[in-house]
């Protein structure tokens, strides 16, 4: 898709959609969202980054190559839960910050977890796309 | 204070170092490894003190507490024994292999092999728990089955060592059984909790099941009768596995096992008849099979079954005289099979062939070997004044006071034994005395590591038996005392004055000479006898082995015939028995709710669904079919929108985009939607589709009205906020409380996305 039109909204598009991407990741604790979700909607907007600009170019934005991505974001997921192993609780119990924290409330664990379905998320979408679009 | 867990801890660890150790140290890294053994056969003997006088020292880490199960281990008389046995040969092994691997490549991977079976084996008798033991038990097997297959490009290496794995494999699986049986009636895994529970053990009317999946274990592993089979083609092995696996430790794990369980469950009428018969057959099978061997190797495997066997015997006669006789005889054939096998690879070494008749006359070139060898074999023959005589005087005296069929017993043991000093002197008169041979190398001494286990050995043996009571009885004093606490101090002396058992051992040695001398006769029938006997339980395990893998293959055959709409048939076909089995009890009792009040846009949302539907059956072209099915897609989230479901709209609504960005960069692909179906076909998928639709819509509509009472719904609503900090239940579920199924759920897309690279990478005529 070499138009102009589409290209330039798309150069536009992208930055917002993976901020929307992020906000869905982060706001999941509490309201509809979630790093599944997040994961997903990046992942749309990078296909139609890729489908713009071509596969080489939307690798070359990316820097790293999915599959990585998402082998990251399963070690992230897995580490998250490793936290809890040293204080004596059993693996992935949530550890929390206490509930007054300035500006975020509280924060914890469960956020890296959902940081790492996100990154595995988009690494398998991005895999699988990238496979089908490169003959 | 010695600690069971670290010994065996670093013994891991050594292993794991072994192959960069031998990097770093350019080919030197057995003189680091032997550090592990010596080492520990320093730190026990140091502590011989408080292990024979001491209380036990129990060592116990957490493991599953849920399930009460510890990683407990501990150092008795009984472990301390047998731990003695594995350092001292281990150690004395590790040298003889780095020369006799030397300059060989595999180096590396053999140390690493080696020194994990080590730990093994040491984590195996020093267990205090039933699962410790058998987590140990099993890595035996398992380094085990390596070390048989280290000539891995040999077939027959390959062949060796999986059935091995397999025999004792299922042994251990028997073993497992067992182990739980035996848990679930002591009411716990602990092995001094056993012990106690001797009595309800012995009157539980499961008592028999559980001796008998014991003995499975025990005997497959101890190639005991009728699954001695593995161990002659376990020789496949390089000799030093042979020497220290097949001669000293593994097969001696199933009579450990016997040793260590006998207080709880030995002493029966049942326990005496299950071990003493199938002793007493692998003793005089194991002999009479031995006899007709020309390959020194094998020779020394059959006899090592004929010794496995009398130890199974003395352990089930299970008087105190027995239990002193098996624990001294096990030492002593420790000891001159060890050295035998490493003389046997030293031949095979430096004259190129193990063949017994290509051999003679080594003596000469290799005198060193040749000596240690004389030593070895007069122990095995049971000759004064070396401890093989003191053990068989011993064996003699329990067989003779045998509590049943004592004639008989006596009879078998001075055959067997007969069988056995011939053996001795086939070994050495036919391999270093007599007419010389050309063989394949020009034969000259071993070099010196590869002399110094044999003739430690053997020598050992020799003075043990002039000093018994210093040495040996001290040495088995611990172990005996963990079989049979009560019993008597023991001594050992190398003259018993004219005895019955002095009259039966010079019977034995001269009806042994005579065996050697004109056993022409017997060889005939034993070659006889052997191809029996490889016709029996081999044959057994071969076409056990094959059928199993025509069953697969026909299984396979049957399910994955390679086409997609087969494995869907199948699969829904099965979906459909599932599905009706469990709404067939609803459809008897439930009821279906009211269809009425149905707003119109959920109505109208449901026929939109409906139309999509038919219309991917339909289509004649796969863009509509992929557009309709993008409809009945959304329809759902739609329904899950209309349902108070946002997160599940949204996924969904994102599945849906993406799924239809994937088939339209699928679809230029795939050739052209043909119509290659007949009608019969079509009507069969459409019937099974309808069933399963019918089905699984009934299901949700009773289900709904009739599901069983749940307190999910209240839990996580009540604790989603206190306990994860979140509102959001579906995804405090996700990430918290459910979080280890979500990492399930991750690595299974990662798996797939694997397939799909896998797939694209390997299409047939494109990328090459």
């Amino acid at each position: 898709m070499k138009s102009l039109i589409v290209q330039t909204t798309i150069r536009a598009l992208l930055p917002l959609v993976l901020l929307f991407s992020i906000f869905l990741l982060v706001r999941g604790h509490n309201d509809p969202g979630g790093g599944f979700v997040g994961g997903l909607a990046a992942s749309a907007a990078i296909t139609l980054y890729a489908f713009t600009f071509g596969v080489e170019q939307t690798r070359s934005l990316l820097h790293v190559r999915p599959f990585i991505l998402a082998a990251t974001g399963l070690a992230i997921a897995t580490l998250s839960g490793v936290f809890a192993v040293p204080v004596g609780l059993p693996f992935l119990t949530g550890l929390w910050t206490p509930e007054n924290t300035p500006v975020v409330g509280a924060i914890g664990t469960p956020l890296l977890f959902d940081a790492g379905v996100y990154c595995a998320v988009l690494g398998v979408v991005l895999t699988i796309v990238f496979e089908l679009m490169e003959e | 204070m010695i600690s069971p867990f670290s010994i065996i801890l670093s013994g891991f660890l050594f292993a794991a170092a072994a192959p960069l150790l031998q990097r770093f140290t350019r080919d030197r890294a057995h003189v680091i490894l032997a550090l592990y053994p010596l080492l520990t056969l320093l730190l026990l003997i140091n502590e011989y003190g408080l292990v024979v006088d001491g209380p036990v020292i129990r060592e116990s880490l957490s493991w599953v507490p849920s399930l009460g199960i510890g990683l407990s281990f501990a150092l008795d008389g009984l472990a301390y024994f047998f731990a003695l046995i594995i350092t001292t040969i281990g150690l004395l092994v590790l040298l003889y292999a780095s020369a006799y691997f030397k300059g060989d490549q595999r180096l590396p991977r053999f140390y690493l092999l080696f020194m994990s079976f080590m730990a093994s084996m040491l984590g195996l008798v020093l267990a205090d728990t039933l699962i410790t033991l058998f987590v140990f038990w099993e890595l035996t097997g398992v380094s085990s089955y390596f070390l048989i297959g280290f000539n891995n490009q040999r077939a027959a290496a390959r062949a060796g060592a999986l059935q091995a794995l397999l025999v004792t494999g299922l042994g251990g699986l028997a073993l497992l059984a067992g182990f739980i049986m035996l848990g679930n009636i002591a009411g716990s895994y602990d092995l001094p909790r056993i012990m106690e529970s001797s009595a309800i053990i012995q009157q539980s009317p499961l008592y028999p099941a559980i001796l008998f999946l014991l003995l499975l274990g025990a005997f497959t592993k101890s190639a005991q009768v009728p699954f001695h089979f593995w161990l002659p083609n376990a020789m496949e092995a390089p000799t030093p596995v042979s020497a220290y696996l097949h001669s000293a430790t593994m097969v001696k794990a199933g009579i450990y096992l016997l040793a260590r369980l006998s207080p709880a469950l030995g002493g029966t009428e049942l326990w005496h008849y299950a071990l003493s018969i199938p002793g007493a057959i692998t003793m005089l099978l194991g002999a009479f099979l031995a006899f007709g061997q020309t390959d020194l190797k094998r020779l020394l495997a059959y006899s090592t079954i004929s010794a496995l066997g009398t130890l199974t015997l003395l352990l089930g006669l299970y008087t105190d005289d027995a239990v002193k006789a098996a624990l001294i005889f096990l030492f002593v054939h420790s000891l001159y099979k060890g050295a035998l096998f490493m003389i046997a690879g030293s031949v095979d070494h430096e004259s190129g062939t193990r063949d017994i008749r290509a051999l003679g006359g080594l003596y000469l070139q290799m005198p060193a070997t040749a000596a240690a060898a004389v030593l070895a074999a007069l122990s095995m023959a049971g000759l004064p004044p070396l401890l093989g005589f003191i053990s068989k005087e011993l064996l003699y005296e329990a067989k003779l006071q045998a509590p049943v069929a004592a004639p008989f017993v006596t009879a078998a043991g001075v055959c067997a034994n007969a069988l056995i000093v011939a053996l001795a002197a086939k070994f050495v008169l036919m391999t270093f005395f007599g007419q010389a041979h050309s063989t394949p190398k020009q034969p000259h001494e071993a070099p010196i590591l590869m002399r110094i286990g044999p003739a430690l050995l053997a020598g050992f043996g020799l003075i043990a038996g002039l000093l018994p009571d210093q040495l040996a009885s001290r040495l088995i004093e611990g172990a005996v005392q963990a079989v049979r606490p009560e019993i008597a101090p023991v001594h050992f002396s190398l003259w018993h004055g004219f005895t019955d058992v002095l009259i039966l051992s010079t019977l034995t040695v001269g009806a042994g000479i005579a065996l050697f001398r004109w056993g022409g006769w017997l060889l005939v029938r034993g070659e006889r006898m052997r191809v029996l006997a490889s016709l029996g339980p081999a044959r057994a395990y071969d076409s056990l082995l094959r059928g199993t893998l025509r069953l697969a293959n026909a299984l396979t055959d049957a399910i994955q015939d390679g086409t997609l709409r087969h494995y869907l048939l199948l699969a829904l076909i099965f979906l459909c028995v599932l599905l009706g089995a469990a709404a067939a009890p609803l459809l008897r009792h439930g009821t279906l709710p009211a269809m009425s009040g149905i707003p119109f846009h959920e109505a109208a949302t449901a026929v939109l669904i409906a139309l999509g539907a038919v219309t991917v059956a339909s289509s004649k072209s796969r863009f509509t079919a992929i557009t309709a099915l993008g409809v009945v897609g959304f329809g759902v989230s739609l329904i899950f929108l209309f349902y108070g479901a946002p997160d599940l709209a949204l996924t969904q609504f994102s599945i849906e985009t993406l799924s239809i960005v994937l088939f339209v960069l699928v679809l230029p692909r795939l050739p052209k939607l043909l119509d290659t179906s007949s009608l019969s076909t079509r009507i069969r998928d459409a019937l099974l589709s309808s069933l399963l639709g019918l089905l699984v819509a009934l299901l949700v509509l009773l289900g709904a009205d009739a599901h069983a009472p749940s307190h999910l719904q209240e839990f996580f609503g009540e604790y989603s906020v206190p306990f994860a900090h979140g509102r959001n239940v579906v995804n405090v579920i996700l990430v918290d409380f459910r979080s280890l199924d979500t990492i399930g759920e991750i690595t299974v897309l990662l798996v797939s996305a694997l397939g799909v690279y896998a797939l694209m990478r390997s299409w047939p005529g494109e990328r090459q």
